[in-house]
């Protein structure tokens, strides 16, 4: 695929255009405001001169005889009739103007104070390698400062910039008035022109000071912070202008035939036609006025070719009256080259579709469409060895799957295999070192994204799965890193092209090599939602099945033999329990002891027998007891079964075991059901009826406190007023008030409530949640306050004014089970959609704070010598995080886990030695 | 069954562990208090201690590494799940301290005036078991206007002055008298005579010597209501704490670090600022590279966002690697890369290479970006490797064959 050998850039230097090069550079004197005749050819020296390059397929390049994609392009040039200032430089132009002496043109400091400067430049660059910028602009300060010329004693006058490209000289006349003189860009670049160069007014001294006087001028322009190598400070002053190849401005054909043209060339055309008749009339010898006129005009339409956003003067506008996008405009910014086309780049062998689950594929597969699959292709080099298969594949041909789209011949001859008449004669002429670009197939590594990218498990590879259908597939457990849920997602992917891109792809971003995140050194990939919940019906000590659905879990999970059964039903039938059927998948000496999110903290551990099943213990790969829940094998959690596994046994056994557990956990659930209704949030009327005394009670304390804070007999609390104590007091109150009722909710909702076991496993919602939706809203809050916004003093005029009881800022009785009245649902609605503006403000600071991060950080990597360098090789630590260990590697940060390694070598059970 | 090793001869083999330097002091000090009042036999030990070189080796970091990359993705990229509020805390007393994101947004913007800066002030042995003494500290170092201790401040057009009333009780609680409130407000103000009037003594009468225009009596009322009295500038408010340990120490809104050290009564090793930059002018950069990991640190725990040391570290690092704070963005580490097209390509596009073309720079294409643009390989991971194959490799190879 790639040559033999080609050559690097080893750097990239900048300079300013020397008059002269873009001369020489130019292929063309550009003279004719014109494109296109009438008949559509180009004008001769005009801006589309054939010689600028080409951009008609077919035809070829006047300079170079090249066609459209070899041609590079061609710069032709416009000489200025009169010299003009480069916006850019307006401010370099000013600062040096001032620095350096009107009438002999050195630097105006002294000759000590330059040869000290110039010392500690040296110095400087000596030491970093780069010119002391800051050195430079104090200089600069400096030498502004200075009234008269040390060399020539000549009195130095104020200069003044009016933006954006008009200099002005403040001159005292003979009779003591002041008056303002114009300096034009031809009086700037005479005054540049001496800059650096020794002249008369130096050269007086004796003979032995002629040579440092000659060295001293040239350092003048290293004082100005101009680098003379590459340089001029005239060249500022445009005085020929290069023209921009046809490829960097095309034209573009609309449908109606109508020729439209590159906001640039508009903007040549601009120049040219303002410089013909600058140059015409200067010729003609029109008065000064309108030569002035004329002068500025071209001006403008320079400054603005260069920038079309310079304030103080009107943008150029198109015909249409929008403005138009010249050259700084196509750099800059998040649409300008530099970040949409140079940092990030455009593709092929790429693919985006709508992603949909399928919890039957691996965690490192991924199912693509096979329409996807025909059209992504990966080359392939015939060998003596794949030969055969090779032809075979030929011979199905572009449009049966899978088969060949193209082949790439030895002298790099590509033959399409949709045209091909024959596909046996292709596929007979096959030889080794041939190249077939081959239909994507199953086992093919590509790379798959989704957006935003905040982390590296943004972009995995995966497997590919060839499936029917047009939407990308994935596994539930990979959905966590990606961020990605099925309402619509869609998602990217591509296709490595070399086989050491492959490689690297399956050995590095394979999705089980990412399992462990480097943000904590935990497992990011785990279980999710109903997996959980199926974890919990699985594992439970209810969990019991019968050889069917015993034998239907194992085959599901892709194992072949049952285990034993251990217990007998009603009928003396044997039986498996679900925690034997999990063990199954565990490797077969894995231990482990840890607390489930079930665990209700008693003083005294009952371990094995506690009556929630909340102490997981597993021995020599069985699970004694607990139940497997989030916390056990939840993704983005650490410290679980799941990190073990994966800490002890990699991360191929563990994607296996996810794997397993995925579809043992999905027949599971499906072989039991599992759905969420109006009545698993129902509760009793006389728990209705509690709920009701909770919060009258509630209401009445509040209206105590308020009494008591309208007698001005409110206790302030320390730090706060007393308005702001009774609003604490308030909010303490009612939150109290909603956990009450709450918590009188959860105790009438059953054990085998479908709601409290998501909320209690960690599938899927929360105790507040619950409590929300049977019991009682609670407190709706704008800004951490209850809602005070709204008319004067109430918030809604059905509220007396002043009113501070609970129901007239936002508290809600009713529960989403009973609805909630229009009052109510105006103060949710008030503080929902502040958690809306927050997570949109949010984002977009996140966003730009990680842009930041990214950008600052990116050059930094770990060296051999174990130091942390930046790109300039600068060191930042000298072992990385202190301890040089990898974070996605570490256990939970930790370098090495002592306790297990300890645990395991001595083969200490505790819980087993307090049985016995 | 092997012999189980005495404590001592396990604390001889791994003192000799300690010193062959195989793992870091973190390691091995939890190995020691990990073994402590477990029985090993010799192997048993000498396995142990082979798992965790091992161990520790597997968990090194591959050279090459994008380290950087991945500290600021693992910083980042939480940064959608925290929170924008404002909190109000800090137990007894509310004061209101900025947290989540924009903190974090402030700490990598090495704000030179952060939003709410606290100190935390830690006295020294004495003081700190006294709550009387503590509040003195207190007294000094919360910076008192006249305005705090005024109960009003009257200006008469007809006698030409400006009254103050202090409040007694409030002078008490300041600790301070009218006769220091006096001499501070006649320092500041030397056009002025200022006295106490003798029918009251908590009554000072400011006399301009010369006639005030009309309008200018009012401004100088409201310019004496800001005399500081005494305190140190910028902090408005220091509030006594009691520790779990039964000892007194001080928080404050608003800092001013390097006067605070100065206080007589306050222990100047213990204290702590939230204000970065105040730590690295005072206590240098080291101190403020490791605020720096503090104060991040914090930010995302409170968060509940769990966020490897290790990547904090390298930013912290990074900010103060040239030994003065670098921001993390266009003014800072961004602003300051060698490259020419790694500067441009971040924000201020044109200016960067306007600025380039005069000073002829040289862009060497070391970093990430530069190789991006031009199309070229990147320095990072299987990047990092210059071997090449030669080109003429077939040739050699096909010789041998024959």
């Amino acid at each position: 695929m790639s040559s033999d050998s080609y050559k690097t850039i080893k750097g990239i230097r900048f300079g300013l255009l020397n008059p002269n090069t873009v001369r020489k550079l130019s292929v063309e004197r550009i003279i004719t405001p014109d494109t296109y005749d009438a008949d559509g050819t180009p004008v001769a020296t005009g801006l589309m001169d054939g010689s600028l390059g080409t951009i008609d397929p077919g035809q070829r390049c006047k300079t170079c005889g090249a066609r459209v994609g070899s041609c590079p392009g061609h710069f032709g040039h416009i000489e200025l009739s009169r010299p003009v200032i480069h916006v850019g430089y307006n401010k370099l132009i000013y600062k040096v103007l001032r620095a350096t002496c009107r009438a002999c043109h050195r630097i105006l400091l002294e000759p000590v104070e330059i040869k000290e400067i110039i010392d500690k430049m040296d110095e400087y660059e000596d030491q970093w390698g780069v010119p002391d910028y800051d050195l430079i602009e104090e200089v600069l300060k400096k030498a502004a400062k200075k009234t008269s010329c040390s060399y020539c004693e000549e009195e130095q006058n104020k200069i003044r910039l009016e933006k954006p490209t008009t200099y002005y000289e403040e001159v005292e006349t003979e009779t003591g008035q002041k008056q303002t003189n114009k300096l034009s860009p031809s009086d700037i670049h005479s005054w540049f022109e001496d800059i650096g160069q020794s002249n008369e007014g130096t050269e007086d001294s004796g003979k032995g000071e002629d040579t440092r006087d000659k060295n001293a001028a040239k350092d003048d322009c290293r004082l100005l912070g101009i680098n003379p190598q590459f340089a001029r400070p005239e060249w500022m002053i445009l005085k020929v202008l290069p023209v921009p190849p046809v490829s960097v401005r095309p034209s573009i054909t609309l449908e109606n035939g109508i020729r439209s043209e590159d906001d640039l060339t508009h903007k040549l055309v601009d120049i040219i036609r303002i410089n013909q008749r600058l140059l015409e009339n200067r010729e003609a010898g029109a008065p000064q006025l309108i030569v002035e006129d004329l002068w500025e005009l071209l001006q403008y339409h320079v400054s603005t070719y260069f920038d079309n956003e310079i304030s103080g003067i009107p943008p150029a506008r198109h015909r249409s009256g929008r403005a138009l996008r010249t050259l700084t405009q196509r750099l800059k910014g998040k649409e300008g080259r530099f970040r949409a086309n140079l940092s990030g780049k455009r593709v092929d062998f790429s693919a985006r579709t709508v992603i949909s689950p399928d919890p039957l594929l691996s965690i490192n597969e991924v199912g693509v469409p096979r329409d996807i699959s025909e059209i992504l292709t990966v080359p392939e080099r015939v060998t003596e060895w794949n030969i055969e298969e090779m032809k075979e594949l030929v011979m199905k041909g572009p449009r049966n799957f899978p088969g060949v789209n193209y082949i790439i011949r030895p002298d790099g001859r590509r033959v399409d295999l949709r045209y091909a008449r024959n596909l046996q004669a292709v596929a007979d002429s096959l030889q080794p070192e041939f190249i077939i670009e081959r239909h994507l197939r199953d086992g093919d590594v590509v790379l798959f994204n989704r957006q935003p990218s905040l982390h590296r498990m943004s972009i995995m590879a995966h497997e590919v799965k060839v499936v029917p259908y047009k939407t990308f597939r994935l596994t539930l457990p990979v959905c966590r890193p990606y961020n990605a849920d099925f309402d619509g997602d869609e998602m990217n992917l591509h296709v490595p092209q070399s086989e050491e891109a492959q490689a690297e792809a399956r050995i590095l971003m394979r999705v089980q090599e990412q399992i462990s995140t480097p943000r904590y050194g935990g497992p990011i990939i785990g279980a999710i939602q109903d997996f959980i919940t199926s974890a919990y019906f699985l594992t439970r000590k209810t969990g019991i099945y019968t050889k069917s659905e015993a034998a239907q879990l194992i085959t599901a999970a892709g194992l072949e033999n049952l285990p034993k059964a251990d217990t007998k039903g009603p009928k003396g039938e044997p039986m498996w329990s679900g925690k034997t059927l999990f063990s199954a998948l565990l490797p077969d000496d894995f231990n482990f002891t840890m607390f489930n999110n079930l665990c209700e903290k008693h003083d005294t551990c009952k371990k094995i027998k506690c009556s929630v099943e909340g102490y997981i213990l597993i021995r020599d790969g069985v699970l004694v007891s607990g139940i497997i829940d989030k916390k056990a094998f939840g993704a983005e959690v650490p410290d679980s079964v799941l990190h073990r596994i994966l800490k002890e046994y990699g991360a191929d056994r563990t994607r296996t075991f996810l794997d397993s557990v995925t579809r043992m956990l999905i027949t599971n659930i499906t072989l039991r059901g599992f759905s969420m209704g109006a009545s698993d949030i129902d509760i009793p009327p006389e728990a209705d009826k509690q709920i009701e005394e909770i919060l009258t009670v509630a209401k009445k304390n509040v209206l105590k406190i308020i009494k008591q804070y309208e007698d001005g007999t409110l206790e302030r609390q320390a730090g706060r007023t007393e308005g702001e104590t009774l609003e604490a007091r308030i909010m303490e109150i009612l939150a109290n008030a909603r956990t009450d009722c709450s918590n009188v909710s959860a105790e009438y909702l059953d054990d085998d409530n479908e709601a409290l076991i998501m909320a209690r496993t960690g599938a899927r919602g929360n105790m507040l949640n619950l409590g929300q939706m049977s019991a009682c809203v609670g407190q709706q809050a704008v800004r951490g306050q209850r809602i005070q916004r709204g008319y004067k003093d109430r918030v809604l005029p059905f509220f007396k004014q002043g009113d501070l009881s609970a129901e007239a800022h936002g508290f809600v009785d009713s529960s989403f089970r009973t609805g909630l009245n229009p009052i109510e649902f105006f103060m949710h609605a008030a503080g929902g959609r502040e958690g809306l503006v927050d997570t949109a403000v949010r984002t977009s600071q996140s966003g730009y704070m990680q842009r930041r991060l990214v950008n600052a950080l990116q050059d930094i990597s770990s060296c051999y010598d174990k130091t942390v360098r930046n790109a300039a090789g600068e060191i930042v630590q000298f072992l990385y995080g202190e301890d040089n260990v990898d974070p996605a590697k570490s256990d939970h940060g930790k370098a090495v886990n002592v306790s297990i390694i300890i645990n395991k070598i001595l083969e200490t059970h505790p819980e087993e030695a307090e049985e016995e | 069954m092997a012999q189980f090793l005495t404590t001592n001869q396990i604390k001889l083999r791994l003192e000799t562990f300690h010193k062959d330097k195989l793992v870091p002091d973190t390691v091995y000090d939890e190995l020691k208090s990990e073994l402590k009042g477990k029985k090993t036999t010799k192997n048993q030990l000498e396995q142990i201690i082979k798992e965790i070189i091992n161990s520790y080796e597997f968990a090194q970091i591959d050279p090459g590494s994008a380290v950087g990359t991945v500290a600021a993705q693992s910083i980042g990229e939480p940064g959608t799940q925290m929170t924008l509020q404002t909190f109000h805390y800090s137990g007894v007393a509310e004061m209101s301290v900025l947290r989540g994101l924009p903190r974090l947004i402030e700490i990598l913007d090495a704000r030179k005036n952060p939003s709410t800066p606290t100190m935390t002030i830690y006295l020294d042995e004495l003081t700190e078991k006294s709550e009387n003494l503590a509040k003195q500290v207190a007294r000094r170092i919360e910076l008192t206007t006249v305005n705090k201790i005024a109960h009003s401040i009257t200006h008469s057009f007809s006698e030409g002055t400006v009254k103050i009333k202090l409040d007694a009780l409030l002078l008490k609680d300041k600790d301070t008298e009218p006769q220091t409130v006096m001499n501070k407000i006649q320092l500041r103000r030397k056009e002025c005579k200022v006295e106490i009037d003798p029918e009251d003594e908590n009554m000072i009468v400011i006399n301009p010597l010369k006639e005030l225009k009309f309008s200018d009596l009012p401004k100088l009322a409201e310019k004496v209501r800001e005399i500081p009295i005494k305190g140190i500038k910028n902090v408005n408010r220091v509030v006594v704490m009691k520790s779990k340990e039964g000892k007194y120490y001080l928080q404050s809104e608003g800092s001013n670090f390097s006067e605070l050290l100065r206080i007589p009564g306050v222990d100047p090793t213990r204290c702590y600022t939230t204000d970065i930059n105040q730590i690295a002018e005072t206590l240098g950069i080291e101190a403020a590279r490791n605020a720096l990991v503090k104060e991040s640190l914090s930010v995302m725990k409170e968060q509940g966002l769990d966020v490897d040391k290790r990547h904090v570290m390298l930013v912290s690092d990074l900010m103060s690697h040239t030994g003065e704070i670098l921001q993390i963005g266009r003014h800072g580490i961004s602003g300051k890369k060698s490259s020419v097209f790694a500067r441009a390509a971040f924000e201020v596009t044109v200016k960067h290479l306007l600025d380039a073309a005069v000073h002829g720079e040289y862009d060497p294409l070391e970093g990430i970006t530069e190789n991006v643009i031009v199309g070229q390989t990147i320095a990072l991971g299987t990047g990092i490797v210059d071997l090449t194959m030669s080109a003429n490799y077939r040739e050699f190879s096909d010789k041998e064959d024959k």
